[in-house]
Parts: structure tokens; C-alpha cells; sequence
């Protein structure tokens, strides 16, 4: 189990300050993911999911705690080792393709920009194959090359996201809420696409997003973040069939089904941690068998389980 | 199940056609869509983006852009005035006089996103009384008492200092109630919601759609409900629409376009979708993408994507086959001369998946009861 861990995040701590109050939007979280495999973030906006992609990829400073991908430390200070390391192992796909491509550039320049930064070509010739190849494997062909981001449209855009961030051959995607601007039709498209990468380069996915349906088919494992805190994780089996913090639950019955003879009369499970004076802080992590983790007291996680 | 009892038409939208004078040419947006909303029923229109389903319900409360242009259709609306029942057509009001009868009185609308829809300078309670005040004839301060009600009535705790308050001070899912509030503050016959929830989180989501639901049901006010979600559309919707490329295509109660669906564009945006009991390995993906509608349209306007197409598709527009009562289909498939193409196996899965959950329901439900 140790030796397949891919990425293993310890105490992840990822506060902002603004003005004299400090923002903690990621509060102490733990989590590994095995290779190969896909891990599911899930909660409300403002939950801390994006923010805890950003501070492993190191688009934030992270505040403390440690990452550690496939066996070498990527946190605390980087050196230009540690950089080269960290792109050429991870790389990161947005939400909304048109604001994170560059609208001044080409396809190909767009592409191959990973390529340029690390000298991973002899001569033009190989950079023009090499993206041309990645390209068509994303389902657009070559001679869209030399064109901009706006004569695509939002699916196109998402491939060309999805093929910049795969030439760079990473093992961990970080995708954060890539499908989420995309038409039903076209989300089914780009997550085909997804899975065969996967399973053609054994690539590891960390999967932000919101819509559950899609987590539970994309992912093997699934993290519920609420406030910056992991309040349960698991397979996605554990989570969605025996889920015990009453937040999974809430969100779990607000999913909307495509069923109209059950759909209408469903109840909705409420959450108001207020209410139910749950403290975050003052819970620890129970593990109530290898994988499934719950966080609360002790009193919190029997009196959930009695449910 | 859900009885349909159809009440008495109140909004008849009939082959009505929009298109856009744009740099690159017409853009033929809406090609020929009619549809009846009943009174006191949920018409859900669901589509693509660029299908032309926003742009419908703006021509009912008359938000028009300057480019466009109404070809044809009307657009009937039956209302009571002092007793007397009244027919009319609003397309041929203009902008002015429909704001002055209609718009928020008669016919209000919900948009997507709570914040550009709430003024921020203003605040909650000047918005919320501004309507009942100009079109009730409201004095301030009763207008400003009946406000604290609605508030309550919407659920936002302490509605009194919440009229005070500006829009930046609430969240998201506070202000689209403020924002149902407002529209539902003249008592009208129709509320149109443009994807009222997409902008929020599913928790609140399913809150907001419980919120309308209830409104609707107190009220007895019809609703047009657009959305490109499937799973809300089963929440709240009767009667569905399904648009592509400016047409509605399939068009049923809720129950015959989930259950047995009949236009290969209904099956695949059913299938994209993955509930929480899809397990196969891929989904199932629509190739390619929407038409564009810059150009002029030959034939079925699915039918490049569509892997039943027939050689006729790409020569005639199928005509609108009629099903049951309810149901209406735009497919060649329904003509009695085409080879007979079964529902996709892993679809028929789906819906014995859900008849099954409905029945196990239906038991639990009895067992409690009993």
C-alpha cells in the first residue's frame, strides 16, 4: 500500500490574511492518493476543494503542513530542482477554458508552452509532431493548430486545456471543476476522454468539483470538505452508500436525480452545524475501517453511527 | 405517480420564430416553437446552450435585443381583468405598454444569477416594495409591511432588519430568495424561472426549488422553469419541452419523456448524464456539436449527430409526430415507413432502474402509513 501512494498530503494548512482577520480556508487536511487511481473532492463553494488543488501545485504558498509526490518532498521552499520536478510530474486543467488560455496565442504555441520552458524538443519539427500527436489524441486535428482560443468552442477549448496539461506527460492531473462549464453533452465527451488517458498512461487524477453524480463515476475514492475540513472520506462505495457525518448525508439527499417518480417527493436532509454544535477543530479523525475516515468527537461519530 | 389534470390554458406560445441580424448574417435562433403552459402546471424547457430556450420565455416578457426580429408566431395569454376573462397576444404590445400590464404583475421572471438581478445601490426593501407600489398601488408603508411578509414567507430569518440590508450583505442562495420575493410580490399568474439554481450549490439548490415548489403550489401560479439539468427538470417539472437548435423536438409530461423517451436526442442527453447508478466504463457521448444556426438548415437539424439518421433527414425537416395526447415527437423514426429503432439497451436499464426505485418506494411508503 505505502510504495503506491502517488501523492500523500500531511496537515495541509492554507490560511489567507486580509486586513487583521485570517481566513483559514484550509484547515489541517490529510489525505492520500493512490497511482492510478482517481480522488474525488466534493463540497459547498467556499469549502477550501480549489483552494487545496492551488497549494499542492503551488499556485498558493501553502501556510504549513507537507506534500509529498511519489516519494520526494514538493512543499516548504522551492528550488529551481523542485520546480522542474513539480511540472514535470503534476499539471492542472481549469474550469473555464477560455480565461485560463491565452487568447493572444496559437493552439500549437499554447500546447507546447511546457515543452518550450523545458527544452523537451531537438528542433521545430519534433514540437510541431509532438503537439500535432496530442492534439488528435484529444480529438481535435492538426490543422486547427494555428488557430486562436475564440474560434473553438467550449468542449474544443477544454480539450486544448486538457491536451496542454497531458504533453507535459504528468502523472497527477489536478482537473478542478473542468466539466463544470460544459454543456451535458459535451461533459460526456471531455470525461470519456479523461478516463481512456487514464487508462492508456496510468495517469492519477485529483477530481474538483460539484456535481456528484459525476464524482461518484469518475472516482474511486472521494474526500467531503465542509469549511476547510475533511469531514469524511472513503471509497466512493463507503461514501455514497454508508455515509455517517450528517453533512455528506445533506449534500447526498440534494443531489437531483433524473427520475421523476421519485424526484419530486425526495426529502431533503438539512445541516446547520450550528445547530447541531459541531466543532470542527475539536473533532479527530475516526477510521472506522481502512479507507473510511470521519471527523468528529468520539461522541459525535457514535451518536452519527447509531443513525 | 403524478396525476395530470389539465387545467385551462393560460399561455399559448405558437410556431414562434426569432432570428438575429448579426455581422456574419441572420441567425435563424428560434425556428418554430409552440408550446401550452396550463394553469397551476410546471412547463420545464430544457436544451444546449445556444438552443434558444432563454430566448422563448425573454420574447414572453418582451427583453428584446435591438438585432432581433419576431418572423412569426404569437404568443397568447389569458388573463381575468375585472371579472372579464381576456385573450391577447403579447407580441403585438409594445415594449412600453407590456411593462406598464404585465411585466411583474402578470408575468414575472427569476434569472440566473441573484446578484446581477438585485440593484446593489438600492436597498432590499426599496426593491421588494418598488413593484407593489407601482403596480398595486401600494402605499410605502404597507408595501413595506407586506415586504417583511414575503421575506418571512420566503424563509430569510429576521426579515425585518433584512429590508434594511443591501444585496452584498447575503449570500447567494439569500438573495435568490429575495430575488423569488420580489417577483412574487404582485401575485402574478406566471413566473418564469431562467436557471435559478445553476449559479448555486446543490444543498441550496434543492432548498430554492423546494422554496418554488411551495410558492407555486400556495399560489396556484403556472410556471416555465428553463434549465439544462435533467435531475432538476425530474424535481419540478409536469410537462418538458426538449429544444435543439431553436425547435422543440420532444415534448411530453415529465413521466413520458423520462420513462419512454422517443427522439435519439432525448435518449442521448439521458444517457450523457450518469446518475448515481451508472457503472459502465464510458459514457455515452453525443459526437460532434450543435449546428450552426448562421446557416440555413437542411432537413433535421440533429441529424449529423444522430446515429439513427436516415437518408431523409438530410433532405426534409420531420414533421411533429403525436404520440399520446401529451406526447409529440419531431423525428422521422415515428413515420410508420422507418425501420423500427429500439430505445439503446443501457437507457432501458436506466428506466427499469427507476421504476424499480419508485416501487421500492411506494412499499416503503405503504409500510409506514400502515
Amino acid at each position: 500500500m505505502e510504495n503506491n501512494t502517488l501523492l500523500e498530503v500531511k496537515n495541509l494548512k492554507q490560511y489567507f490574511k486580509s486586513g487583521k482577520t485570517t481566513v483559514k480556508a484550509v484547515d489541517d487536511v490529510s489525505f492520500k492518493i493512490k497511482k492510478g487511481s482517481t480522488f474525488g473532492l466534493v463540497g459547498e463553494s467556499g469549502s477550501g476543494k480549489s483552494t487545496i488543488g492551488r497549494a499542492i501545485i503551488r499556485l498558493y504558498d501553502p501556510t504549513d503542513g507537507e506534500v509529498i509526490l511519489g516519494g520526494k518532498e514538493v512543499s516548504g521552499k522551492m528550488t529551481a530542482e523542485k520546480k522542474k520536478y513539480l511540472t514535470s510530474k503534476m499539471q492542472m486543467i481549469f474550469q473555464d477554458p477560455m480565461a485560463s488560455l491565452n487568447p493572444r496565442k496559437k493552439v500549437i504555441d499554447i500546447v507546447a508552452e511546457g515543452l518550450d520552458s523545458n527544452h523537451l524538443y531537438k528542433n521545430r519539427k519534433e514540437r510541431e509532431e509532438k503537439v500535432f500527436a496530442m492534439l488528435e489524441r484529444v480529438g481535435l486535428n492538426h490543422e486547427q493548430a494555428g488557430r486562436y482560443p475564440h474560434m473553438f468552442s467550449g468542449g474544443q477549448r477544454q480539450r486544448i486545456g486538457i491536451a496542454r496539461a497531458m504533453i507535459m506527460e504528468p502523472e497527477l492531473i489536478i482537473a478542478d471543476e473542468c466539466i463544470s462549464a460544459l454543456d451535458v453533452s459535451i461533459q460526456a465527451q471531455v470525461v470519456n476522454i479523461m478516463k481512456d488517458l487514464q487508462k492508456e498512461r496510468g495517469l492519477t487524477y485529483l477530481f474538483i468539483a460539484h456535481d456528484l453524480a459525476m464524482v461518484k463515476y469518475i472516482s474511486d475514492y472521494i474526500g467531503v470538505i465542509h469549511l476547510g475540513h475533511f469531514v469524511e472520506m472513503g471509497t466512493k462505495e463507503e461514501i455514497f452508500e454508508h455515509p455517517v457525518h450528517p453533512y455528506t448525508k445533506s449534500l447526498l439527499s440534494a443531489i437531483p436525480e433524473p427520475n421523476p417518480l421519485t424526484e419530486p417527493t425526495k426529502k431533503l436532509i438539512t445541516y446547520d452545524k450550528a445547530k447541531e454544535k459541531v466543532d470542527y477543530s475539536a473533532g479527530t479523525n475516526h477510521f472506522l475501517s481502512e479507507n473510511h475516515m470521519v471527523l468528529g468527537t468520539d461522541e459525535e461519530v457514535a451518536r452519527w453511527m447509531a443513525v | 405517480m403524478k396525476e395530470i389534470n389539465y387545467g385551462e390554458p393560460i399561455l399559448e406560445v405558437k410556431n414562434l420564430s426569432i432570428s438575429f441580424r448579426t455581422s456574419a448574417g441572420n441567425l435563424n435562433a428560434i425556428r418554430g416553437v409552440s408550446f401550452t403552459l396550463h394553469k397551476g402546471e410546471t412547463v420545464a424547457i430544457v436544451g444546449e446552450s445556444g438552443s434558444g430556450k432563454s430566448i422563448t420565455v425573454k420574447s414572453v416578457m418582451g427583453i428584446e435585443s435591438s438585432n432581433q426580429k419576431i418572423n412569426d408566431g404569437e404568443i397568447l395569454y389569458t388573463f381575468s381583468e375585472k371579472g372579464k376573462k381576456k385573450t391577447v397576444d403579447l407580441l403585438k404590445f409594445s415594449k412600453r405598454d407590456k411593462i406598464a400590464r404585465f411585466n411583474g404583475q402578470r408575468i414575472a421572471m427569476i434569472f440566473q444569477d441573484p446578484m446581477t438581478a438585485l440593484n446593489p445601490l438600492l436597498s432590499i426593501g426599496d426593491q421588494l416594495t418598488e413593484g407593489m407600489i407601482r403596480h398595486l398601488k401600494m402605499s410605502k408603508k404597507d408595501a413595506w409591511k407586506r415586504g417583511i411578509e414575503l421575506l418571512d414567507e420566503v424563509g430569510i430569518p429576521n426579515p425585518t432588519l433584512c429590508m434594511e440590508n443591501y444585496p452584498h450583505q447575503l449570500s447567494g442562495g439569500m438573495r435568490q430568495r429575495i430575488v423569488i420575493a420580489i417577483a412574487l410580490s404582485c401575485n402574478p399568474d406566471i413566473l418564469i424561472c431562467d436557471e435559478p439554481t445553476t449559479a448555486l450549490d446543490v444543498t441550496i439548490q434543492a432548498k430554492i426549488l423546494d422554496l418554488i415548489k411551495t410558492m407555486q403550489e400556495k399560489r396556484g401560479i403556472s410556471v416555465i422553469f428553463i434549465t439544462h439539468d435533467l435531475g432538476v427538470v425530474a424535481k419540478v417539472a409536469d410537462y418538458v419541452c426538449v429544444m435543439y437548435a431553436g425547435k422543440i423536438v420532444e415534448r411530453g409530461t415529465a413521466e413520458e419523456i423520462y420513462l419512454k423517451p422517443r427522439h435519439p436526442y432525448t435518449w442521448g442527453l439521458l444517457l450523457a448524464l450518469p446518475t448515481l447508478d451508472t457503472t459502465s466504463d464510458r459514457l455515452y457521448a453525443i459526437p460532434g456539436t450543435p449546428p450552426n444556426l448562421l446557416k440555413k438548415i437542411v432537413g433535421d437539424a440533429f441529424a449529423p449527430r444522430n446515429r439513427y439518421a436516415l437518408n431523409i433527414d438530410y433532405e426534409e425537416e420531420p414533421p411533429e409526430y403525436q404520440i399520446s395526447e401529451s406526447h409529440m415527437v419531431r423525428s422521422w423514426l415515428e413515420n410508420p415507413q422507418a425501420p423500427i429503432v429500439e430505445i439503446p439497451e443501457e437507457l432501458q436499464e436506466r428506466i427499469m432502474v427507476m421504476l424499480d426505485k419508485s416501487s421500492a418506494e411506494d412499499i416503503r411508503e405503504s409500510s409506514v402509513a400502515s
